[in-house]
C-alpha cells in the first residue's frame, strides 16, 4: 500500500472520494485513511437509495462538491467495492 | 477552532501579495460584493496541503492571464468564521468546500471550482480551470 508524508496514511489521504460497497450505500468525502480493516470518511455525504439513482448523487457532487451530512465515518473495508476520486468522475 | 494566526500569515500573504482583497469580517465581505457591476473571484483559502498548496500558486499563475476579474478577494475557512460564512451565503446552492473558488459576473455566480477539483492537482491545472473561466467571463475590456 503506498504512503504519503501524511503521517503513514494512505495515499488518498486528504482528497475527495466515492466509496460504493456491497448494501445499498454509497459514500463521499474526504478520505483520511484507508487500511485493511475500514475506509475512514470526513465530511462525508450519504446515499441510501432513496433519494434518487445514484449516478445522480454521484454527478450532481462531482460538479459541485458534496454536502456532508456526517463529520465521520468509518466503512468496513469488506463491505467496499470501489473507492474512486471524485475528481475522476465525469459530471 | 481557528489555527494559529502566525501559521496562517504566510498562507494569507500569498494571496494578498497578488493584490487580492482580503476580507475577513462579514462587513468586509458585504462591503466587497456590494458591488456587483462586472466579474468578481472570491477565493476560500484554507490551510490544507492536501488542495490549498496547490491552489493558491494556481491562482497566482491565473491572475497573470490576459482575462481576470475585476476584484479579487479572499476569505480564510477556518480562520475568519464569520467571513467565511457570510461568504458562502453568496453562493447557498453549492455545498461548502475549501479551498474553493466563486466567480460571479453581475452579482451572479457563473463558474465555482470546488475543493475536489483541485485536490491532487498541479498549479498549472488549477490556474488552466480559472483561466477558462476568465476567458468566457471576463471580456479584456473588463480585466483590471
Amino acid at each position: 500500500m503506498e504512503r504519503t508524508f501524511h503521517h503513514g496514511k494512505h495515499e488518498l489521504h486528504g482528497i475527495t472520494v466515492v466509496v460504493e460497497t456491497s448494501g445499498a450505500h454509497t459514500f463521499i468525502g474526504r478520505c483520511d485513511d484507508i487500511t485493511d480493516e475500514r475506509v475512514v470518511l470526513l465530511d462525508v455525504a450519504v446515499h441510501d437509495g432513496a433519494e434518487g439513482p445514484k449516478d445522480d448523487f454521484i454527478a450532481k457532487a462531482a460538479k459541485f462538491g458534496h454536502w456532508a451530512k456526517e463529520k465521520a465515518l468509518a466503512i468496513p473495508r469488506e463491505s467496499v467495492t470501489k473507492v474512486t476520486r471524485l475528481a475522476d468522475v465525469t459530471a | 477552532m481557528p489555527y494559529d494566526p502566525q501559521l496562517v500569515q504566510p498562507m494569507r500573504q500569498e494571496l494578498t501579495d497578488l493584490g487580492v482583497t482580503e476580507l475577513d469580517t462579514a462587513d468586509a465581505v458585504d462591503s466587497f460584493m456590494g458591488s456587483k457591476e462586472g466579474t468578481t473571484l472570491v477565493i476560500v483559502n484554507s490551510v490544507c496541503g492536501c488542495a490549498a498548496g496547490m491552489a493558491r500558486p494556481g491562482v497566482k499563475l491565473a491572475l497573470r492571464h490576459e482575462n481576470k476579474p475585476v476584484r479579487v478577494g479572499t476569505v480564510f475557512a477556518g480562520q475568519d468564521l464569520d467571513a467565511t460564512a457570510r461568504a458562502r451565503a453568496y453562493f447557498p446552492d453549492v455545498p461548502p468546500s475549501s479551498p474553493s473558488f466563486a466567480l460571479f459576473k453581475d452579482g451572479e455566480l457563473v463558474h465555482f471550482v470546488p475543493r475536489h477539483q483541485i485536490e491532487g492537482q498541479d498549479a498549472q491545472t488549477v490556474a488552466f480551470n480559472l483561466m477558462s473561466a476568465f476567458d468566457q467571463h471576463c471580456a479584456s475590456g473588463q480585466s483590471a
